[in-house]
């Protein structure tokens, strides 16, 4: 019988190659009970789990959300903006006065890299990361292997690009880490600019050309520009991105392959991709979506079933 | 750990056989009736029998393969993790009869679960439970069987252990002696 080596999910690098395959094992029969007449199943009728957003999301919170209710456990939330983090609370004081209320699981959002890292140690409490600044973001990784493994069937040696604001990106990132993992190919391409120092010491390969990189992958995993998280000017200007870093219908066209095409969302049509490319059948945006939930419901599950029963 | 033979590959075969023709008394076409194994073991017996009714050319038979780990009551409470397997259900149950198949019944509760996870494919018009082995005196639950193979006395710690061959005329029930 398996379970995760892990009593959090922190971040893709402190998990192993067996943790994701019972994931996504999990993660499959979770799809089906969520295509039943009846989506529900009554596993943790006796969890409660607080979705702590000290971040804007609505996919990952929602997803999140839908996941835990369709798992059966209670489920509380709570925004920054609403909270008394503005009245000068620490987050520790505030994650212990929840604590109290005996919950028992905490899936947080925090700005700050390393928050959800953080948590972990300063309180007695199973930690779910979804998302911390530009560090991680565990779950969307997951579900991009998860929708590509479901296409590809296995990632052993295929080879997958990640176009875009890399330095910024969390999911980025965490995309790195799982796709090495299950022992696919990672090339990056972005603007000089965008690109973090020494990353090629993740294993992986980088590239300013567009076009070539597009040539060569099977899959491509296009990120969005995070204009909320740059104080400077990292490129010309918008137009110039889209035209150089863009992926648009002419562009697979002259591709002459069919590529599989992600986004993690929300997408900026127009500037990382067009609307043709976003809606046209190799990208598997929607899949991404729908998988999100299966495979949120099993970090949910395998954790839970870690939880000793007396602490709550 | 001792094993002794509870039902010889030439008993299971008659039980098997007397199991299809109950079935058939009672659904006769099976024109509304949907079989439901229960995954792991359950699904096993299940096929075992749609090969028999098929060779008598009844049917078409509506089945599916159901998983109930998700549904159990045991979870955080048993020592080892509950590991699902694949459920294969392209029926939905909505006003149907259906059968569920196990191939032991012990403390009731997997059927339990089962009762509680078919729910999920829509209201049936009844259930019923057919089980190859029932283990007497040693329900949690108020679960008693429809059609039944054939019932056996074990303690507690025994197990009864069905051993299903390709060939349908070589299956065997043993018991496993718990010696410590």
């Amino acid at each position: 019988m398996k379970k995760l080596s892990v009593s959090h999910l922190l971040g893709i690098k402190y998990l192993q190659p067996e943790d994701l395959h019972l994931i996504f094992e999990t993660a499959t029969h979770f799809k089906e009970v969520i295509n039943r007449p009846i989506k529900k199943v009554p596993s943790l009728r006796d969890i409660t789990i607080a979705n702590l957003f000290f971040e804007n999301s609505t996919r990952t919170k929602l997803s999140f959300e839908l996941a835990e209710k369709r798992l059966s456990a209670d489920v509380i939330n709570f925004s920054a903006g609403q909270s008394s983090v503005s009245k000068g609370e620490t987050l520790v004081d505030t994650v212990n006065n929840i604590l109290a209320m005996k919950v028992d699981m905490i899936v947080m959002r925090h700005p700050n890299p390393g928050a959800a890292h953080f948590l972990s140690k300063a309180v007695e409490s199973c930690i779910i990361n979804a998302g911390d600044g530009t560090h991680e973001h565990p779950s969307q990784a997951l579900l991009d292997a998860f929708s590509l493994q479901e296409k590809f069937g296995s990632l052993q040696g295929k080879r997958i690009a990640i176009v875009g604001d890399i330095l910024h990106s969390r999911v980025a990132l965490s995309n790195i880490y799982a796709l090495k993992m299950l022992g696919a190919e990672v090339k990056l391409c972005a603007p000089k600019s965008l690109l973090p120092k020494h990353i090629e010491s993740l294993g992986v390969s980088t590239s300013t050309d567009l076009m070539q990189v597009l040539k060569w992958c099977d899959a491509a995993n296009m990120l969005r520009v995070q204009n909320e998280r740059m104080e400077l000017s990292y490129f010309p200007s918008t137009r110039e991105y889209s035209q150089n870093f863009g992926l648009n219908g002419a562009r697979l066209k002259e591709l002459r392959k069919e590529i599989v095409i992600l986004h993690p969302g929300p997408i900026n049509r127009g500037v990382e991709i067009t609307s043709e490319v976003a809606d046209s059948d190799q990208a598997i945006i929607l899949d991404q979506v729908e998988n999100g939930v299966a495979i949120r419901m099993a970090i949910i599950y395998l954790l839970g079933s870690q939880l000793n029963i007396t602490a709550s | 750990m001792a094993q002794k033979v509870l039902l010889t590959e030439k008993k299971v075969s008659i039980i098997l056989r007397r199991l299809c023709h109950q079935l058939i008394e009672r659904h006769g076409n099976f024109s509304n009736t949907v079989l439901v194994g229960l995954q792991p073991r359950g699904t096993l017996l299940l096929d075992q029998l749609l090969d028999l009714l098929k060779a008598k050319k009844i049917g078409p038979i509506k089945s599916g393969k159901l998983d109930t780990t998700f549904f159990r009551d045991d979870f955080r409470r048993s020592e080892r993790p509950l590991n699902a397997k694949t459920t294969e259900m392209n029926e939905i149950v909505e006003g149907k009869d259906v059968v569920l198949i196990d191939d032991v019944l012990f403390t009731g509760r997997s059927i339990r679960s089962a009762l509680t996870a078919i729910d999920t494919y829509g209201r049936p018009k009844s259930i019923e439970l057919l089980v190859l082995v029932d283990r007497r005196f040693s329900r949690h639950l108020p679960i008693q069987p429809d059609y039944l193979g054939a019932q056996i006395d074990a303690l507690q710690g025994d197990k009864v252990k069905v051993v299903w061959s390709e060939d349908p005329s070589q299956n065997i029930v043993y018991l496993e002696k718990n010696n410590e």
